[in-house]
């Protein structure tokens, strides 16, 4: 049995409107082995965007603790978490999210600013992750000469480049047509195969959601059975 | 160095908006440099004065002149070095538009006073010999494109008539400050007719300049002249030269106040410009902080961007408006030469200019950050969606 990578124990996550208090996640318990894909499904305003922010450090849990690895990112600081997620997590947007002043390969760069890698370093590395990609011939196009697909690609490489352990992807098909999906969906299929990649993919498309191991459901923030 | 590139590349992302906000800036910072400029130049005169020289007045106002035979006892108080005096004239050169200062003064020790009025010899001998001569500024020379031996009808206010003066001289300043745009002629020229047309007028003048011989006793000088002539016909009040010079400041002292107020409220409406520019930017710019901090970017990334991205506008509109200060100055002086002798940008002023542009460009950053720093990044992410 693999070891699991991210281990959820009994997470609560509420929001507060007012003095209203909306619960968004309930009691969500389970772990996501090493080298997973894992597909979170459900309906909206189900809790699947923020059970994927949580393990992306971008959120904190109301109650519960939350691991990834040996480490408890339930308990760090914004510092800490912020310096854990440049290493550990590579984010993946629905709507690509590039900055759009930016060159393909200077978005690829950006994570890697973080690390003390020089100039050489990380052009090596940038140039790696475009290719993974298959966009090593669009480096220097901006965002808005890209197509769709083509963004998400880089998007992609960005995510892939600085090699974290999970990727974590919200509807990364979701503002794409059918071919551009199917070519990410490949990618993703490619990075956790070849490359041992942890995928936690948020999606509504059921055909996304075939391409990973293992599908899990929540409803009304609770985690259907398996 | 690519965050440094980000910075650059986010300034110019709207680039007719950041176009608009530096040029705003740059009319703003030029309109502060040339109002403080308008001020210095108030304060041109007090700040040419000599300071080892007093200048004796009527006590009541300085309308009512005081007789020549002053000058003989005031110059036997200890410490006086030299007297002289000067009239106001207040003629009109063909038009009242064409304002100039004229002044009548005694031609035999007038500019051994005042060394910073610089004539050649030969031109200050003519002017001895000559009764209706004129020694001009060279600006005022230049302003009416006059030169010497020229003549000149100024048309009397305060003494009427028309009056024909021979330019026989052209002074330069010695100084940066000097006065240019001065008339000086002859006060017996003046007196002499006055004796003929209005004898009970002749025998006055406007002003004593009183030289001393140690600037640190003026206070004490100026109280035994002025005690010299206490419970006469013509009390006297006398002053340093630059608290003289200085009290038709403080006439105009609302004028200047109002100036400067002005001048710090055009920094108030620089730091709106780009105050609001900013405002605009951070907030269309939530979701990429956001895609930024989720990357593991940190606090300080983002601060550094917003204030990199304010201080680069606040840089370009301050520097454009200092540039701005020269030809817009040049057409200040030209307009306004007749009431500022000198009219010229002091280097502190663009100091405090770039000073005021950078520190707005700090402030317009603060709130733009705070509020990019204070959205969760799941709130900024979700504007995306």
């Amino acid at each position: 049995m693999k070891q699991a990578l991210v281990r959820l124990e009994n997470i609560h996550k509420s929001y507060w409107r007012d003095s209203l208090e909306i619960p968004v996640l309930r009691d969500i318990s389970f772990d996501i082995p090493e080298g997973e894909f894992l597909a979170l499904m459900g309906p909206s305003g189900s809790g699947k965007t923020t059970l994927l922010n949580l393990i992306a450090g971008i959120d904190r849990p109301s109650d519960g603790r939350l691991f990834v690895g040996e480490e408890e990112i339930s308990r760090m600081s914004e510092a800490e978490l912020a310096k854990w997620r440049s290493r550990t997590i590579g984010f993946i947007f629905q709507f690509y999210n590039l900055m759009p002043v930016l060159t393909a390969f200077e978005n690829v760069e950006l994570p890697l600013l973080l690390t003390r890698l020089n100039r050489a370093e990380r052009r090596k590395q940038v140039e790696t992750a475009l290719s993974i990609v298959g966009l090593g011939d669009r480096m220097h196009h901006y965002p808005n000469q890209l197509s769709g697909g083509q963004e998400q690609r880089v998007a992609i490489a960005r995510a892939i480049v600085t090699d974290p352990d999970v990727l974590l992807a919200d509807e990364p098909t979701g503002d794409l047509d059918k071919q551009s999906a199917e070519d990410v969906m490949n990618l993703l299929g490619y990075l956790n195969r070849e490359f041992n990649k942890t995928i936690i993919m948020v999606t509504h498309d059921p055909r996304a959601a075939e391409r990973a191991h293992v599908q899990r459901r929540l409803d009304k923030g609770e985690l259907a059975a398996a | 160095m690519r965050i440094f590139k980000l910075i650059f590349k986010n300034t110019g992302r709207h680039k007719l908006r950041t176009f608009l906000t530096i040029l705003g800036m740059g009319i703003a910072v030029m309109a502060f440099t040339v109002i403080r400029t308008t001020i210095d130049a108030w304060y041109a005169g007090a700040e040419a004065a000599s300071p080892d020289r007093l200048v004796t007045r009527h006590a009541v106002s300085l309308t009512f002149f005081l007789p020549l035979s002053y000058a003989d006892r005031i110059a036997r108080v200890e410490g006086v070095e030299q007297v002289s005096h000067a009239s106001w004239f207040g003629g009109v050169y063909v038009d009242p538009k064409n304002f100039f200062a004229q002044f009548a003064i005694d031609h035999k020790s007038y500019l051994d006073m005042y060394p910073e009025f610089l004539v050649p010899e030969d031109q200050r001998q003519r002017f001895n010999q000559e009764r209706n001569g004129a020694i001009v500024g060279r600006r005022l020379a230049d302003r009416f494109g006059w030169s010497v031996g020229d003549p000149i009808r100024l048309a009397g206010t305060i003494f009427p008539g028309d009056w024909d003066f021979v330019i026989v001289g052209i002074y330069t300043g010695a100084k940066e400050n000097t006065d240019e745009s001065a008339f000086f002629f002859r006060w017996d020229y003046l007196d002499e007719r006055l004796r003929r047309e209005a004898p009970i007028r002749s025998g006055y003048v406007g002003t004593f300049a009183v030289q001393i011989s140690d600037p640190e006793r003026s206070a004490e000088m100026s109280q035994a002249i002025d005690r010299e002539f206490r419970n006469s016909t013509y009390e006297t009040k006398t002053e340093t030269e630059e608290a003289f010079n200085l009290s038709f400041v403080s006439m105009a002292n609302s004028i200047v106040l109002g100036l400067k107020l002005i001048s710090f409220m055009v920094v108030g409406i620089i730091m709106l410009v780009l105050g609001n520019t900013m405002a605009m930017t951070a907030r269309e710019r939530i979701s990429e902080y956001a895609v930024m901090k989720t990357l593991g970017f940190r606090t300080y990334h983002i601060v550094g961007l917003i204030f990199g991205e304010s201080l680069v506008i606040a840089a370009l509109g301050g520097a454009a408006g200092i540039l701005l200060t020269w030809p817009i100055g040049n057409l200040v002086k030209t307009a306004l030469g007749a009431f500022f002798p000198t009219f010229a940008t002091n280097p502190l002023t663009l100091v405090m200019a770039g000073v005021a542009a950078m520190v707005v460009g700090l402030l317009a950053a603060i709130f733009p950050t705070l509020k990019a720093l204070n959205t969760p990044i799941v709130e900024g992410l979700r504007i995306v969606d």
